[in-house]
């Protein structure tokens, strides 16, 4: 959806400059989750779907607390349900709000070949343009963390917009606003990784986590979307957040050397053929007799 | 072998039937829709030419249809061909030589037969490549019609699905090359089907050996 009052920093599949590279400083805006006192109420869940008017899908039962399995294209944020086994035997519940990280450097815009389906705000936000996406599902490759998803019928694809629509307007995503534990912050980057920060180490202090952490992934830049977690050191326990995200190798290999190479081949073999026909010519000239009685072709 | 019908008036052969006209002409004209649409979503600088047919979605939407249509033109020309596309001990000499070749010294170029070795590779490298580019295609069509994916399979698709239709860009250059501007008479032979005597001689003396059951001159 487009976002009047947003600029745009980032542009996919776009050929030029871009109209709010540098022009404009804004916050970087960030969600802070934490897990620690996040209770699995799916509050967040339902905010999400009443604010973006999101299409209701079939649940699963699977005697579990998921009865979404993973995003969908009309399910945006999804609370991952970890039963995990402390060291002692007893157990503990991993519970972590899953959704559009909004990594600074953006796999998925990064391997859109659509100009304008995806971009980023000088706000950091990530959102999808659906009126120009065209359906290649190239960006579903490019997310370390396999959030994009395809509607099958319209063949485009959705994701958290981190609201993008009330953050423009200066109000806080619709998941924020509805958390009841106050497990979800949301500000700007410095001051969320500065409350997250904190709150670790509260954690580690006071409440016998010593591995309690800020998860904000250097490997995409940092994410707009920042979790303390229980224990930082192991990041896959909930829901196999990866410990270490990039941009998939496919796609620098694919938007780095590959593309170089392609432009280079394609371009010097134009220019070769041509400098070779002036050179060489033609292998039989007009006035031999390569075709008589026949039309010259 | 009787090819005598292949002998055509005003001094001709019969190079391509219709049969193989037409196939080539499928497999031409989705080719060229299936290259700039391709390069469309390869770079934002060639975007526009999605603008120009029609817009990103539908090029999008076409893309795969027409790959299907090619790799049926393609698969089907294998049907007709392979048996001539085989390598021959003739071939190795010929890409020995291949410096004179491209350099239209023609009379130092050891004999052709209907294929030189030059059309055998591009016959290969497009039957190849196009099994790659199928396969590889499938893969990325699936997400619109089935919602379990496999990101690996994916992301290695779009890799093999880049190179192959690189690869296959550097053959078509080379092929379209050669047909419309190096060799006079080669584009009349897949529109009429037909090619001179003396283009015969001149360029697969081996084939015209075979069909007019003539021997051709001395090599100097």
């Amino acid at each position: 959806m487009s976002q009047a009052t947003l600029r745009v920093q980032k542009i996919s599949g776009h050929a030029g400059s871009v109209p709010g590279e540098d022009a404009q400083r804004e916050y970087t805006v960030c969600k802070l989750i934490d897990t620690t006192t996040c209770i699995g109420c799916k509050a967040c869940e339902v905010a999400c779907m009443e604010w973006n008017d999101l299409p209701f899908g079939e649940t699963v039962f699977d005697n579990t607390y998921q009865t979404m399995p993973e995003t969908r294209w009309n399910y945006w944020n999804l609370i991952l349900f970890n039963e995990h086994e402390k060291d002692d035997g007893s157990l503990m519940w991993l519970m972590r709000k899953n959704q559009c990280m909004h990594c600074a450097e953006p796999g998925c815009l990064a391997a859109c070949p659509a100009d304008g389906a995806i971009v980023q705000y000088t706000n950091g936000i990530v959102d999808f343009q659906q009126a120009n996406c065209i359906g290649c599902g190239y960006c579903i490759t490019g997310c370390p963390f396999d959030i994009p998803k395809m509607n099958p019928k319209t063949h485009r694809v959705f994701k958290c917009t981190l609201c993008s629509d009330r953050v423009s307007e200066g109000l806080e995503p619709a998941c924020i606003k509805s958390c009841p534990t106050g497990c979800l912050h949301f500000g700007s980057k410095d001051d969320m990784k500065d409350l997250a920060e904190k709150r670790a180490k509260q954690l580690r202090e006071h409440y016998n986590f010593p591995q309690a952490g800020v998860y904000d992934p250097a490997g995409v830049g940092g994410t707009g979307v920042v979790y303390v977690l229980h224990d930082a050191t192991k990041p896959e326990l909930y829901g196999g957040l990866p410990s270490d995200p990039h941009v998939p190798w496919s796609v620098k290999i694919w938007k780095g050397p590959l593309k170089w190479l392609g432009n280079v081949a394609m371009v010097g073999g134009l220019v070769g053929l041509f400098v070779h026909y002036l050179r060489f010519g033609p292998k039989a000239r007009e006035d031999e007799d390569i075709n008589p009685g026949g039309p010259k072709s | 072998m009787n090819h005598s019908d292949q002998i055509v008036p005003h001094g001709h052969i019969l190079r391509y039937n219709f049969r193989e006209r037409l196939t080539h002409w499928v497999a031409g004209f989705s080719y060229v829709y299936l290259l700039l649409t391709g390069l469309a979503f390869w770079s934002p600088w060639c975007f526009w030419i999605a603008a120009l047919l029609g817009g990103g979605q539908v090029s999008r939407m076409l893309h795969p249809w027409a790959g299907l249509i090619f790799a049926g033109a393609v698969f089907y020309m294998y049907g007709m061909w392979a048996p001539q596309m085989r390598g021959t001990n003739a071939d190795k000499a010929w890409w020995k030589a291949v410096r004179y070749y491209s350099t239209n010294q023609d009379d130092k170029m050891p004999p052709a037969g209907r294929y030189n070795a030059g059309q055998k590779f591009l016959f290969w490298g497009f039957f190849w490549s196009c099994l790659l580019l199928l396969l590889s295609g499938a893969v990325l069509w699936s997400p619109q019609y089935f919602p379990l994916h496999s990101l690996l399979a994916l992301r290695i698709a779009i890799l093999i699905h880049a190179s192959a239709a690189l690869f296959t860009i550097g053959l078509f250059m080379i092929h379209l090359y050669m047909g419309l501007f190096a060799e006079r008479g080669a584009f009349g032979s897949v529109i009429r089907g037909d090619v001179s005597l003396a283009f015969a001689k001149r360029y697969h003396p081996g084939w015209y050996e075979e069909i007019t059951g003539q021997t051709t001159s001395p090599k100097k």
